[in-house]
């Protein structure tokens, strides 16, 4: 059976087996004088039993499910001859789809050689055993389960404290899921990069002034050695983001202090949610506007003012960006300037300050870390930002300062380098890794001051 | 001493100025709400203005007469003989009924033009299902090509011609004259899959992709979301790895979007061999990149609940799990229920991370279970704004439009969910 059939089979039988321990629990009871003798309520004996029986087959049906691929690909390539044993990474994956497709009927045996259509039959075996050794195994450990609880029902056993353990387990479990997606993301970055300074230096990498990817595919192919040189891509990424922050920064920060300190509630109540609603936009949607609004209409602008630019210029995608980033900027800095005390704000104007001098010279300063923090914040949203960039910034690594030539950036690249054909191994797959954790360690790096700054204020006021 | 007279003045001249800066300041504050305000309605316009169109469809509607002879084929029923069959000629010779000078072989090609690639297979279709129909004539309804479709729906704007020879527009003028080229609704866009010919694209597929991704997504991130939030606020012992763990979820949710398709591309698939584009890989890559903001308004929601609540169900004997399952957790859940919501809105519109797991392929079908290949609806929006062909400009802003009322539909339930369920202590 496959993985999918067998999960509502395991519900069922833990179904079952919280009926069963329910009734025997009662039965349990009823000579003692009803449930008031037993340590528990019934339905935590029954709740248990289900735990027991379900819990030991989920675990065992996820681990199968996770490695059986591995397991069984591994059997079917040594098993391969001699003379048919793929040399390198990219032989191996079209040696595997070829046994593949040939197990599946998708290919026709007379066109491979033998030993190839020997592993395709031996695929199909272990698959077939794979899931017959799976479908016995997990009914088997969740019927051993279910006996298990079933046997420890008795009056003086408290079943309800072992199934409020189980279930903090469970919750702690499910808590330390965001620690286990941060150690997956740092170690599936950090090998690939790895492997990649194995094949260019990291001077090169963090030094270069040149990117070009593409490697060549013959030995003896012209042109592309490739060039792996970061610097074009972070100064086109910092071109762009310093666009937006320019856009976002006053416009967010100039709304967010109108809403807070002259806005009427009524006022307040309309624009605050619309500003949102710039939030709540798909950054596909924006990418969509940069690329075919914004982008044609500032070269066309450009053109009438005389001026060379390119149709995928940075200004078209920094400037939506940073129409993407003024809600951010905007309820951040609204949070900050609401949380200085009113007791700032009412000494300046009872000292005869106008609401604006109140606001630049008393609750501005005294906001400024929190701004700041929010500015940070809404930086590394700008350096993460990727769909925008993906539809209306380049692909050529230009190193300018102009904004309407056109750049690169980190992100564009990622994308770029593992859509479509990739080989796994290839210098240009592995370069997106390298890529990815430079952009990680960036961002994290900015969030983590950030926050930082932004909790050591609250905490200065609270 | 000064005059006390001149003092007055001058304070009086100098509130002028201030006075005169207050304005200023104010002003500015209304110019960058008019400044965000004027974008989003600058966003809506464009879109709808692009995407409009996308909804109608232009169809050709002919009297086609099924001559074997035309075809080559003179029996239908013979797969052979359908495969080598010519079914364009019959399309050609009913739009040369009304164009009788177009016989050379290149008014030919541009008379081919006028219906859609597809045209041709509808006849063959219609063919194999009914051998019985070949001599006969038939009124067929073809969709448009690409460039008469964009033509007609932007008649009179020279922006949107120049693919169409000068010819292939007297003649779309004439057809339109006559009624034989229409403007109808587009249904094709909600019942097919993707298609290389724009009038042949439909979102469905897409969309069913989004459903199954987002149910994936829903299924593994609410729970555990929720898990999380309840372990973090009512069981977690106050210590290093409980701060490790709060300051891990606060940086997650801040981590871009793309870095969680690099670890689906090198956990998921590197080391767990799961397979490419299916809604299973695509659900859960997003559900672990929803699942912080999830934790994080499932915490507020159950900071929310007063500790009376709790005292109470404490003093009448409950145990820590009863005092959360029983009464803490109904009460926080309409807060759960509407964080959850908008983490889901943004899974929803979420592109990046998807590109990298390979669910960018171009897929006809439309895909009928969690393990089969498909693709999301703001990725299809993504691979048609990437389209050469002007239909496909408009197909993205359709798509815009459809996804953007899904986002719309939801956020509004989740505030309508809360504005009915909330309850203020």
């Amino acid at each position: 059976m496959q993985t999918v059939d067998l999960l509502p089979l395991v519900l069922v039988l833990a179904a079952v087996a919280y009926g069963l321990a329910y009734r025997r629990s009662r039965a349990v009871a009823a000579p003692l004088g009803g449930i008031r003798n037993l340590q528990a309520l019934p339905a935590y004996y029954a709740a248990r039993a289900a735990l027991w029986c379900a819990l030991p087959a989920l675990v065992i049906l996820g681990c199968w499910a996770a490695f059986e691929g591995q397991v069984i690909q591994g059997r079917v390539m040594a098993s391969l001859p001699a003379e048919l044993a793929p040399q390198t990474d990219g032989q191996a994956s079209l040696r595997l789809s070829q046994i593949s497709n040939l197990a599946a009927g998708k290919l026709n045996p007379a066109l491979v050689p033998e030993g190839v259509s020997g592993a395709a039959t031996l695929l199909q075996e272990l698959r077939e055993q794979s899931s017959r050794f799976k479908t016995l195994l997990v009914i088997l450990v969740a019927v051993l389960g279910g006996t298990f609880a079933w046997t420890r029902i008795a009056p003086h056993i408290n079943a309800r404290k072992s199934v409020e353990r189980i279930l903090q387990c469970l919750f702690f479990m499910c808590a330390a899921v965001a620690v286990l997606t941060t150690i997956g993301i740092v170690f599936s970055v950090i090998f690939e990069t790895v492997r990649f300074f194995g094949k260019v230096p990291v001077t090169e990498f963090l030094f270069g002034t040149s990117w070009s990817p593409q490697t060549a595919l013959r030995a003896d192919q012209v042109g592309s050695e490739g060039a792996f040189g970061i610097i074009p891509l972070f100064t086109g990424t910092l071109m762009i983001s310093a666009i937006a922050l320019m856009i976002a920064v006053p416009v967010g920060l100039l709304s967010a202090v109108y809403l807070s300190e002259y806005a009427s509630r009524r006022v307040r109540a309309v624009v605050k949610p619309m500003l949102e609603m710039l939030a709540g936009v798909p950054t596909v949607v924006y990418g969509f506007f940069a690329a075919l609004t914004v982008a044609p209409f500032i070269r066309d602008l450009a053109l009438m003012l005389g001026l060379e630019a390119s149709s995928q210029s940075a200004l078209a995608a920094g400037l939506v960006m940073g129409i993407m980033i003024i809600p951010f900027v905007s309820s951040l800095s609204d949070d900050v300037i609401n949380a200085v005390p009113h007791t700032l704000r009412d000494g300046s104007l009872a000292l005869g300050a106008t609401q604006s001098e109140t606001m630049k010279s008393v609750i501005f300063p005294a906001a400024l870390p929190g701004i700041m923090g929010g500015i940070l914040l809404a930086a590394s949203r700008a350096i993460g930002e990727t769909m925008i960039v993906v539809m209306a910034a380049g692909l050529a690594a230009n190193l300018t300062a102009n904004p309407l030539d056109s750049v690169t950036t980190v992100t564009v690249q990622i994308v770029t380098l593992l859509t479509g054909d990739q080989e796994f191994d290839s210098a240009k797959t592995l370069a997106a890794f390298a890529l990815g954790m430079m952009l990680f360690m960036v961002t994290l790096l900015l969030n983590v001051i950030a926050l930082k700054i932004v909790r050591k204020y609250r905490e200065q006021y609270d | 001493m000064t005059d006390p007279g001149s003092q007055a003045e001058l304070v009086r001249h100098s509130l002028r100025r201030r006075y005169r800066k207050e304005r200023r300041f104010r002003f500015y504050g209304i110019a960058a709400i008019a400044v965000a305000l004027f974008s989003l309605v600058i966003l809506f316009t464009d879109i709808i203005s692009k995407g409009y169109t996308g909804f109608i469809k232009t169809t050709v509607t002919l009297e086609v007469h099924l001559d074997g002879e035309l075809m080559y084929l003179n029996d239908a029923s013979d797969p052979d003989q359908i495969a080598m069959a010519d079914f364009q000629a019959p399309i050609i010779k009913a739009l040369q009924g009304y164009f009788p000078d177009a016989v050379s072989r290149a008014d030919k090609r541009e008379l081919s033009r006028m219906t859609g690639s597809y045209a041709s297979n509808q006849v063959r279709d219609l063919l194999k299902e009914n051998p019985g129909l070949l001599g006969s004539t038939r009124t067929i309804e073809f969709p448009a090509h690409d460039t008469v479709s964009v033509y007609v729906k932007h008649a009179g704007d020279p922006g949107y011609s120049i693919r169409l020879s000068e010819q292939q527009q007297r003649w779309t003028d004439e057809l339109v004259r006559k009624g034989v080229i229409d403007n109808g609704f587009n249904d094709v866009f909600f019942s097919n899959g993707d298609s290389r010919e724009p009038s042949n694209a439909g979102i469905l597929g897409a969309l069913v992709g989004s459903l199954l991704t987002m149910g994936i997504t829903l299924v593994i991130a609410f729970p555990v979301g929720v898990a999380a939030a309840v372990y973090l606020e009512e069981f977690a012992p106050r210590n290093g790895f409980t701060d490790f763990i709060e300051v891990n979820i606060n940086n997650l949710a801040a981590v871009p979007s793309v870095i969680f398709g690099l670890l689906g591309l090198a956990v998921f698939i590197g080391v767990f061999g799961m397979p490419r584009s299916v809604p299973v890989l695509g659900g859960l890559v997003l559900a672990l990149m929803t699942l912080p903001t999830i934790i994080i308004s499932s915490r507020a929601a159950i900071k929310s609940v007063p500790p009376s609540i709790r005292e109470a169900a404490e003093g009448i004997g409950a145990s820590k799990m009863q005092v959360v399952l029983h009464h803490v957790l109904p009460l926080a859940m309409p807060g759960m229920l509407t964080g959850s919501i908008i983490g889901m809105a943004q899974a929803l519109g979420e592109t990046a991370p998807l590109l990298l797991v390979g669910m960018v392929a171009f897929i006809v079908e439309i895909p009928d279970g969690f393990f089969s290949s498909a693709t999301v609806l703001p990725v299809q929006i993504f691979i048609w704004a990437g389209s050469a062909e002007q239909g496909f400009v408009e197909l993205a802003s359709a798509g815009i439009m459809v996804l953007l009322a899904f986002l719309i539909t939801m956020n509004a339930f989740a505030i309508w969910l809360r504005k009915r369920l909330e309850r203020r202590w």
